[in-house]
């Protein structure tokens, strides 16, 4: 599954480092990073993790 | 697979979009109806008190994005006005039916009123809808002179917008602002309305409003008058539940759920967001309902997982609550349960520059943090919480 994050829209809360930290994390700058790409096994967090997006910054695909 | 065929989400805003969202993720292909109070589809009400209202978005910029094809059937601008669990169908105001095997129940919350604000009246207004909020939006240009009665989250973050817009703001309430955060963060809360020009009436209330066909004053209890061109009014909310009376379930501020998010004493019926009262498993099965944003999008999530795959410890929701809220060109974001706490402690920044955390403690047991800018600061709290680790000292 491909996790996109558009950063013109993400307003770092960090709902999703909370959420789904296997995929999320802030680097030493503050900025988000994550996993471009997630196996089954995170998928269902990756999802999550978009749901509670507060700016709805997140989006997954197959 | 549960054989559901139908299933009817009651209530359109986030929690019911994660519902639908989640039902269609775990194969739920069977007939889906959500139903509506409001004409709109769903759409985000945070931004209703802050950038929308500023002027910043407009409405095409806060509906939520919908994840997937629901392939639903709406019913909007038609409030549910009944369950019945013996037939099994949703009534709404209008007289429609919305026959289900399963039912997501998720209607939020309304305002709350006082005696002596008559919301009718004009000038005298609320801000839940994206009426409301374009509506007070309107109002705003003609920079009004403003009195907003409490101080939580909507009272504090309309006195922000209201204040970029050139307004001048009275705010009166019983507790200091922003008090759900503890009062390390209400005291910061308040310098920065402070700073910002806003007259502060803490410990007050509002006796009456004063004037005729419009609204000239605000008469407080202590005989303060405030002269005022609009007064709104955020006290809080109340579950809606009103429709759920006589339907069987439990009501207990809120419907009683067990801690899958399933209604006790019903089959095939789940609860989520403002009106869910459920134990949280992360914090001892202690029974809460939580009104925050991101609760009810993960609550509309776990609750329609267990309509599909049935209540067990794999659908449990233990949750760490979280809030934030902007305001004042700062951000305050909290994790856990502050509110429990007899013991708070700064753990990095610093208090004076309105940068810094807070963990919270009752006893020796971690149950919250709290901060104002530091959101990378919360993260090993909010993962301590999430294993019920007792106690943490350090960032």
């Amino acid at each position: 599954m491909k996790v996109h994050v558009d950063h013109d829209v993400c307003d770092l809360h960090g709902q999703c480092v909370f959420t789904a930290p296997e995929i999320f994390r802030f680097d030493d700058r503050g900025e988000l990073e994550h996993l471009d790409e997630v196996g089954a096994d995170l998928a269902s967090a990756a999802k999550r993790a978009a749901g509670v997006c507060p700016t709805g910054a997140i989006e997954v695909a197959e | 697979m549960s054989g559901l065929s139908s299933v009817v989400v009651v209530g359109a805003s986030v929690a019911g979009l994660r519902a639908a969202e989640t039902l269609r993720d775990e194969g739920f292909d069977g007939a889906l109806t959500l139903i509506g109070a409001e004409e709109h589809r769903p759409y985000d009400r945070p931004p209703l008190s802050k950038d929308l209202l500023i002027g910043i978005s407009e409405p095409a910029d806060v509906a939520l994005r919908v994840r997937g094809d629901l392939d639903a059937e709406w019913i909007l601008g038609d409030a549910a006005a009944r369950l019945d669990l013996r037939r099994r169908v949703v009534v709404t105001e209008s007289g429609r039916e919305a026959a289900f095997d399963g039912v997501v129940l998720a209607t939020g919350s309304a305002p709350r009123r006082l005696p002596a604000l008559d919301v009718e009246r004009e000038g005298v207004v609320e801000l839940r809808t994206l009426e409301d909020a374009l509506a007070l939006r309107e109002c705003l240009r003609e920079r009004p002179r403003v009195v907003l009665v409490g101080s939580g989250f909507i009272g504090v973050e309309v006195a922000s917008s209201a204040r970029t817009l050139g307004a001048d703001v009275d705010v009166v309430s019983l507790d200091p602002p922003l008090i759900v955060a503890g009062t390390l963060f209400s005291d910061v809360c308040r310098g920065m309305l402070v700073d910002h020009g806003v007259r502060l009436h803490l410990g007050r209330s509002v006796a009456e409003v004063v004037g005729g066909e419009h609204v000239e004053a605000v008469a407080l209890d202590d005989g303060t008058r405030l002269p005022a061109d609009l007064i709104l009014v955020a006290v809080g909310a109340r579950p809606v539940t009103g429709w759920l009376d006589g339907s069987g379930l439990r009501l207990e501020d809120g419907v009683v759920c067990d801690a899958s998010l399933a209604a006790v004493g019903a089959e095939g019926v789940v609860v989520a967001g403002d009106i869910a009262r459920w134990p949280n498993p992360l914090f001892g099965g202690l029974s809460m309902r939580v009104e925050h944003w991101t609760n009810a999008a993960e609550q509309g999530a776990a609750a329609a997982r267990t309509l599909v795959h049935g209540a067990s410890p794999e659908t449990a929701f233990a949750s760490v609550p979280s809030f934030w809220s902007d305001h004042f060109g700062g951000r305050l974001q909290s994790v856990g349960l502050p509110g429990l706490a007899d013991r708070v402690e700064v753990v990095g920044g610093a208090v004076e520059e309105r940068r810094f955390v807070a963990a919270a403690y009752k006893g020796e047991q971690l149950v919250g943090a709290t901060t104002y800018g530091m959101v990378r600061a919360l993260m090993p709290y909010r993962a301590a919480l999430a294993r019920r680790e007792p106690a943490m000292t350090e960032a």
